[in-house]
């Protein structure tokens, strides 16, 4: 079973690395439940 | 015919005052946390207006360093000054702090900045001594006013303060009484990005030798909004500055697009010039006061200066193809489009490979790429990382995926294809365009052959959609003015409609 399978998960991604929707498609695949997701800038 | 880049100006306004008073980090915590040890400890923090320009990354980023230079000197450049380090750069200047508070008063038509009048007498002589404030500006600088009207008007009438060595100097007056978008804090944010563009259109002016009158479209891509309540974003900041400026000749318009927006613009301009429909135009901006001091939390918990006290600006002139400056490839445009995701690797392909691709070019055919030029000094201890390297690792990470060079040859590709980042973190100021100088200058002395200029933007911030946003364009050598393909005149046409007529006549009469 995945190590996310179930989990509630809150996704903080940054704009220059990794954006929140893209992790968010990740975890999904995983069985996680996402309750928040948002990108940030931070330049 | 491609349109040229023809020159590429910089400028940067030393504001410390605002960085305490303006920045939204500062300001919010004023709010939630006023007692804060982080406000108590941030003055000092503020760098003096030597230590500004002595800084390496100020230095390039008016060109008297080039980043391959800049590179030379060990991280974090914090540590280091430059001797003998000069205000005025070969593209640009610093300004400092009251000088530019007087240039905002010049840029104000509606009598809502004023400044206190020992300030102005002792301001004034050195603004009138600034090489490229002529007599139309200078005319503009109104009689200082009593403290006490300053003072009135800062506790009784929604002022906001103006301060400079932390002495109360002057007030912007809010331009309405319920209107939010003409609050004080609306205009003097405004009047700050207007006066910044206003000074990078007079250095770009200096640096080409442009004739004013000469410019016919101005395109401004800053991020702050001009409007009141029925227009909250109606513009037009572009030709508020031509008009500071002295571009007569010149109409205008904003382009908004986070800080993607100037590579947008770019493009514009770039297809506005090829298509005929203006011959010169100018993509300019000045900076934001709301990004003063972003990441001063860190840069104080670190002991380090308050490196974002810088207000940023730019302006690049596009022209009609002269067969000599680099040629505005608007045949090699990269784009990020609603449906390309949000992925590093979907990002980079739209923007960089896609592009290429289609014009039978390879990822390492194109010399060196520009996407977000921050300076890792200011990224780096707030843990947002190099950002520029981050960008250089997904696109050869990309060329790996796609054959062109092998896995142990990234960081290679990174030195040969990548520059350090120098620009301040002003939100579009760092994306893609601190690299358009440099990028001319080294493709006219032959030391490169193309580049590409990325610019990215985050659409979210504004929660109208969580796309992300990015487009590109690349920068070559000239290829030469290749005559235009021979077109049909209508007397042509009217012949070979005549000579058709009169062959059908022929055979008409012939049966």
């Amino acid at each position: 079973m995945s190590l996310l399978q179930g989990k509630k998960v809150i996704i903080i991604g940054d704009r220059d690395g990794v954006p929140g929707p893209a992790i968010e498609e990740c975890v999904k695949t995983a069985g996680a439940d996402v309750i928040f997701s948002a990108t940030e800038c931070f330049v | 015919m491609n349109s040229v880049l023809k020159g590429a100006a910089y400028v940067l306004a030393h504001t410390p005052d605002m960085v305490l008073h303006n920045g939204t980090t500062q300001t919010t915590e004023m709010v939630v946390n006023p007692e804060s040890e982080y406000l108590k400890k941030l003055p000092e923090h503020i760098r003096s207006f030597e230590d500004a320009v002595a800084y390496l990354p100020n230095q390039t980023y008016i060109g008297n360093m080039t980043p391959d230079e800049l590179a030379q000197h060990p991280q974090p450049w914090v540590n280091e000054k430059m001797e003998g380090a000069d205000r005025h750069g070969k593209l640009g200047e610093i300004m400092p702090q009251d000088e530019f508070l007087m240039l905002m008063q010049v840029c104000d038509v509606f009598e809502l900045l004023f400044l206190e009048e020992s300030f102005v007498a002792a301001t004034k002589p050195k603004f009138e001594a600034h090489e490229l404030m002529d007599e139309s500006i200078l005319s503009k600088v109104k009689p200082g006013v009593p403290m006490a009207e300053v003072e009135k008007f800062v506790k009784e009438e929604h002022a906001e303060p103006l301060y400079h060595m932390g002495k109360l100097v002057g007030y912007v007056k809010r331009a309405h009484d319920v209107d939010t978008n003409l609050s004080a804090h609306v205009i003097l944010e405004n009047l700050v990005s207007k006066a910044s563009c206003v000074l990078a259109l007079l250095n770009l002016v200096k640096v080409t030798g442009i004739d004013k009158s000469e410019v016919e479209y101005v395109i401004d891509c800053a991020e702050e909004a001009c409007g009141d309540m029925n227009q909250r974003g109606g513009g037009n900041f572009a030709k508020a500055a031509a008009e500071i400026a002295g571009f007569s000749s010149a109409s205008g318009c904003d382009i908004r697009a986070f800080c993607a927006a100037p590579t947008h613009s770019l493009i514009e301009a770039a297809s506005l010039v090829k298509a005929g429909t203006y011959k010169n135009v100018v993509v300019a901006a000045g900076g934001c006061t709301a990004k003063l001091g972003m990441n001063g939390k860190d840069h104080v918990k670190k002991d380090l200066p308050a490196l974002e006290d810088m207000i940023g600006g730019f302006a690049l002139l596009i022209s009609e193809n002269d067969g000599i400056n680099p040629e505005l490839d608007t045949d090699i445009v990269g784009r990020h489009t609603v449906g390309t995701g949000s992925s590093p690797q979907a990002v980079i392909t739209s923007l960089v490979a896609a592009p290429l691709e289609k014009n039978g070019l390879k990822i390492t055919d194109i010399d060196k790429y520009a996407p977000e030029m921050q300076n890792p000094d200011i990224t780096k201890p707030a843990g947002a990382g190099d950002v520029p390297l981050a960008n250089y690792k997904m696109i050869a990470a990309l060329a790996v995926k796609n054959g062109e060079i092998a896995r142990g040859d990234i960081q290679k590709f990174v030195d040969e294809h990548g520059v350090v980042g120098w620009a301040p973190t002003q939100g579009h100021i760092p994306s893609g365009v601190p690299y358009c100088g440099f990028a001319r200058q080294d493709i006219l002395d032959g030391k490169i052959n193309s580049a590409m200029i990325i610019g990215k933007g985050s659409l979210f911030l504004g929660r109208m959609t969580n796309l992300f946003d990015g487009v590109s364009i690349v920068i070559h050598k000239n290829q030469g003015k290749q005559p235009e393909a021979a077109g049909v005149s209508e007397e042509q046409v009217k012949g070979l409609i005549a000579k058709a007529m009169r062959e059908f006549a022929a055979t008409l009469a012939g049966e």
